[in-house]
C-alpha cells in the first residue's frame, strides 16, 4: 500500500467512533461472532434517532454480549449476572429523563435473569432490551442455555440437549411487552430501524437478535460460520405481526423474523404517577 | 412509632428518594411506611420481584443520582449479597437495613436475633471493608438511618443498618426534629473537564467524586476489577490498587466512622461489650452489678463494622475481662477475643435467638467468671 493511502486510511474515522470507547479496542469478541454486528446496529440506532445522547445509558449483565456496555461511550453499566434489568429499572425510576438500553445475552437475560425480564415486561418498565441470542453460554466456553435447541451439542450436553428452548418473543408478549421484534445479524437495516423505534417508543421493548457463535456453538454442531449465515438467509421468513406461538427458533423449519408486537399501554412510571402521586 | 417506622422516617429525613423493596418479616413495615410517604416528597417506591432485584434497583437509582435504600431480613439479606458486592466494587452509596430474625434459613421469621453480624462483615464474596451500624431503640434507628446515609454519601459505599425484630416491632416515643436541625450530606460532585474525569481517582479523604448518569461524564461502571477511569483491568497490579483503595477509604477514616458509647468504663474491671437490642440488656446488667459493688462498665458499639478493635486493645491492658452480650452463639465475641489477643479473658453471654437476653443471665456470667 502506498504510504499516502496508508496515512489517509489511518485518519479515517469510523462512522460510530464518537460512540465507541476506542481506547478499549480491541474488543473480546471472537472472529465470526455476531455480537459486534448487533452492537453496531444498536449504536447506529442510538445515534440516528436524534435523541440526546447525554441522557442515554447502556446497561449490561455478564457474558460476551454483556461486554457491550464496556465499549459504548455513553454512561454505561456492566452489572452482575442476570441483573441488568433490575439495575436498569432503578436507573430509570431514579431519573425518568434517561433513555435506558439493556444490551445483554440470552444466558444472562433468560436463565439467571428470566424472572427480572418477565416482571419488567409486566410492569411495562420503560426500557429497551436487546438480547443477542447465540444459543449458548459463549463466555464460559459453550454450555447449554435456556435457548439451546433440543438435541444441540454443548459442553454440558455432549449427548445432545435433553431440554427445549424458550420462544423469547412469545415470553415477552405473554409478559406484557409493548414492543417485540426479532432479526438476525444479517438483517442489520431492519434491526437498526427496530432498535431506533424501540428507543423512541415508551414502555418495555424487546428485540431478539439471532447471532452466530461459531467458536463455541457452531463448531460443536457441525455448523460452519458461513452455514449459520446461510441459515439466517435461507431458513428465515419475515412475517410482521406473526402469531407469537409460531416463533420457535427451529432452523429445520423457517424461523420467523419481524416486528410482532407494537402497542401502547401506560408505562410503569406513568401508572405510578397517576395512581400514587397526589395531583398538584 | 415502631422501630421500622422510625427507620423509614429517618430515611426520608436524610433525603432518600428511592426504595426498592421486597416484603419480608420483620422488615416489611419499613417498606409499607415509606411506600406511602415517598410519592408525596417526589420519591419513588417499587416492590421488586425478589431481593436480588431490589438491591440491583437500589444501585441503579443511586447512579441516577438519588439517595436510595432497601430493607430486608435474613433470607433476603442472603439474596442481596451479590449486589452488595457490586455496590462495594463500584463504590455506590446506598443504605441497606437488615431487621434480623432467627436463622439459619427461614428460621424464626417473627422473632428477633443478632445472628447475621458476620454475614454483614463477609457475606459477599471477595475481600472488602463494610460499614455497619447497630441501633438500640426506635429513636436511635431514626438518627442512625440519617447517619447511615451520610456515611454512605461521604465514603461512596453501601452502609448496613443491622437492627433486629425486637427493635423493628417495638413501639417507642420518637422525636423527629425540624428539618433544619438535621444534617444531611451528599456525595461529592466532580468538577473540571468532563472528558478528563476519572471515576475512581480519590480525593483527600480517599473517596472519588461521583457524577450521576446523564451528567455528561460518559462514565463506565463495572463490577470487574477496574482502573481509576473505571475500565476493566485484568492484572495483579490493578487488583492490588483497587483493593487497597477500597480498604483504605474505610480503614484510614476509622476515627470518623467508628462510634462507641462508654458507660462507667473509667474504673471498670469488667467490661460488657454489646450492641443493638442487647445493649439495653447490658446497660441494665451493668447498673445492677454496680449496685452490688462490682466494678462493671459497658462499651456499646454503635458502629459494629469496622470493629472498634483499638478500643478493646486499650481496655484489654487494664481490665480483668470482657463479657460480650449478643443474640447469637458468638460472633462479635470472636472479634473481642481477637482484639483482646489473650491478654484478658473474654466471655460470651449468647443466645440461640428468638428473644432478648435478660440482665440476670449477664449478672450470672459476671459472678461465675470473675
Amino acid at each position: 500500500m502506498p504510504a499516502a493511502t496508508k496515512t489517509r486510511a489511518a485518519h479515517q474515522n469510523h462512522p460510530l467512533e464518537d460512540l465507541i470507547r476506542s481506547d478499549r479496542i480491541p474488543h473480546i469478541w471472537c472472529p465470526g461472532c455476531g455480537i459486534g454486528t448487533a452492537f453496531s446496529a444498536c449504536l447506529s440506532a442510538m445515534k440516528g434517532g436524534g435523541r440526546n445522547l447525554e441522557k442515554m445509558c447502556m446497561v449490561s449483565g455478564i457474558g460476551c454480549s454483556g461486554r457491550a456496555a464496556g465499549y459504548v461511550k455513553l454512561d454505561s453499566f456492566h452489572t452482575t449476572h442476570g441483573r441488568a434489568i433490575p439495575f436498569a429499572t432503578g436507573l430509570k425510576l431514579g431519573n425518568p429523563e434517561l433513555d435506558v438500553i439493556v444490551f445483554s445475552g440470552d444466558g444472562d437475560l433468560f436463565a439467571i435473569g428470566g424472572n427480572h425480564f418477565i416482571h419488567a415486561a409486566r410492569r411495562n418498565m420503560d426500557l429497551t432490551v436487546i438480547c443477542v441470542n447465540n444459543l449458548n453460554y459463549g463466555m464460559t466456553g459453550g454450555q447449554a442455555a435456556a435457548t439451546t435447541p433440543h438435541l444441540a451439542k454443548t459442553t454440558t450436553t455432549t449427548a445432545g440437549n435433553p431440554e427445549s428452548p424458550f420462544n423469547l418473543p412469545l415470553l415477552a408478549w405473554a409478559s406484557g411487552a409493548t414492543y417485540v421484534a426479532r432479526w438476525t445479524i444479517l438483517h442489520t437495516r431492519e434491526l437498526t430501524e427496530c432498535i431506533q423505534k424501540a428507543i423512541s417508543k415508551s414502555g418495555f421493548s424487546f428485540i431478539e437478535v439471532l447471532g452466530p457463535c461459531p467458536i463455541n456453538y457452531g463448531r460443536r454442531n457441525r455448523e460452519k460460520p458461513m452455514e449459520t449465515l446461510r441459515l439466517y438467509q435461507e431458513q428465515t421468513i419475515i412475517r410482521n405481526n406473526a402469531d407469537p406461538m409460531d416463533l420457535d427458533v427451529d432452523f429445520k423449519k423457517k424461523v420467523v423474523l419481524g416486528e410482532f408486537v407494537d402497542k401502547q399501554r401506560p408505562t410503569c412510571i406513568e401508572s405510578y404517577d397517576r395512581t400514587c402521586r397526589l395531583p398538584e | 412509632m415502631t422501630g421500622d417506622e422510625a427507620c423509614a422516617e429517618g430515611a426520608l429525613a436524610a433525603g432518600c428518594l428511592f426504595f426498592g423493596g421486597y416484603p419480608i418479616t420483620p422488615a416489611t413495615e419499613i417498606a409499607e411506611h415509606i411506600s406511602a410517604r415517598l410519592p408525596a416528597v417526589g420519591g419513588t417506591f417499587i416492590q421488586m420481584e425478589d431481593e436480588i432485584a431490589a438491591m440491583a434497583s437500589v444501585l441503579g437509582a443511586a447512579w441516577a443520582g438519588k439517595k436510595s435504600m432497601t430493607a430486608t431480613s435474613g433470607p433476603g439479606f442472603s439474596l442481596m449479597m451479590e449486589n452488595i458486592g457490586l455496590g462495594i466494587c463500584t463504590e455506590t452509596p446506598c443504605v441497606l437495613v437488615n431487621v434480623q430474625r432467627g436463622g439459619p434459613s427461614t428460621g424464626l421469621p417473627t422473632m428477633g436475633a443478632q445472628a447475621d453480624m458476620m454475614q454483614a462483615r463477609w457475606g459477599s464474596h471477595g475481600d472488602y471493608e463494610i460499614i455497619a451500624l447497630a441501633p438500640s431503640s426506635a429513636q436511635e434507628i431514626f438518627y442512625q438511618t440519617i447517619t447511615a446515609f451520610n456515611l454512605s454519601e461521604r465514603y461512596r459505599t453501601p452502609v448496613l443498618i443491622m437492627t433486629d425484630e425486637i427493635i423493628g416491632h417495638m413501639s417507642e416515643k420518637v422525636i423527629i426534629p425540624p428539618a433544619d436541625q438535621i444534617r444531611t450530606e451528599w456525595r461529592p460532585k466532580p468538577r473540571g473537564r468532563k472528558d478528563r474525569f476519572l471515576l475512581y481517582k480519590p480525593g483527600p479523604n480517599g473517596v472519588a467524586p461521583m457524577p450521576a448518569a446523564g451528567d455528561g461524564y460518559k462514565i463506565h461502571v463495572t463490577g470487574l476489577t477496574h482502573d481509576e477511569k473505571g475500565y476493566p483491568a485484568m492484572s495483579v497490579e490493578a487488583q492490588q490498587q483497587m483493593m487497597e483503595r477500597l480498604k483504605r477509604k474505610i480503614l484510614d477514616n476509622r476515627d470518623d466512622i467508628i462510634m462507641v458509647e462508654e458507660h462507667q468504663i473509667e474504673d471498670a474491671e469488667i467490661v460488657i461489650v454489646s450492641y443493638g437490642i442487647s445493649s439495653r440488656t447490658s446497660m441494665a446488667a451493668m447498673q445492677q452489678a454496680r449496685a452490688m459493688g462490682i466494678k462493671a462498665g459497658f462499651l456499646r458499639l454503635i458502629t459494629v463494622w469496622p470493629f472498634a478493635e483499638e478500643k478493646i486493645q486499650a481496655l484489654a491492658q487494664r481490665v480483668k475481662g470482657f463479657i460480650t452480650v449478643e443474640i447469637n452463639l458468638g460472633q462479635i465475641h470472636l472479634e473481642v477475643m481477637r482484639a483482646a489477643a489473650g491478654i484478658t479473658p473474654c466471655h460470651l453471654v449468647g443466645h440461640h435467638g428468638g428473644t432478648i437476653i435478660s440482665p440476670d443471665q449477664v449478672l450470672a456470667k459476671i459472678k461465675e467468671a470473675f
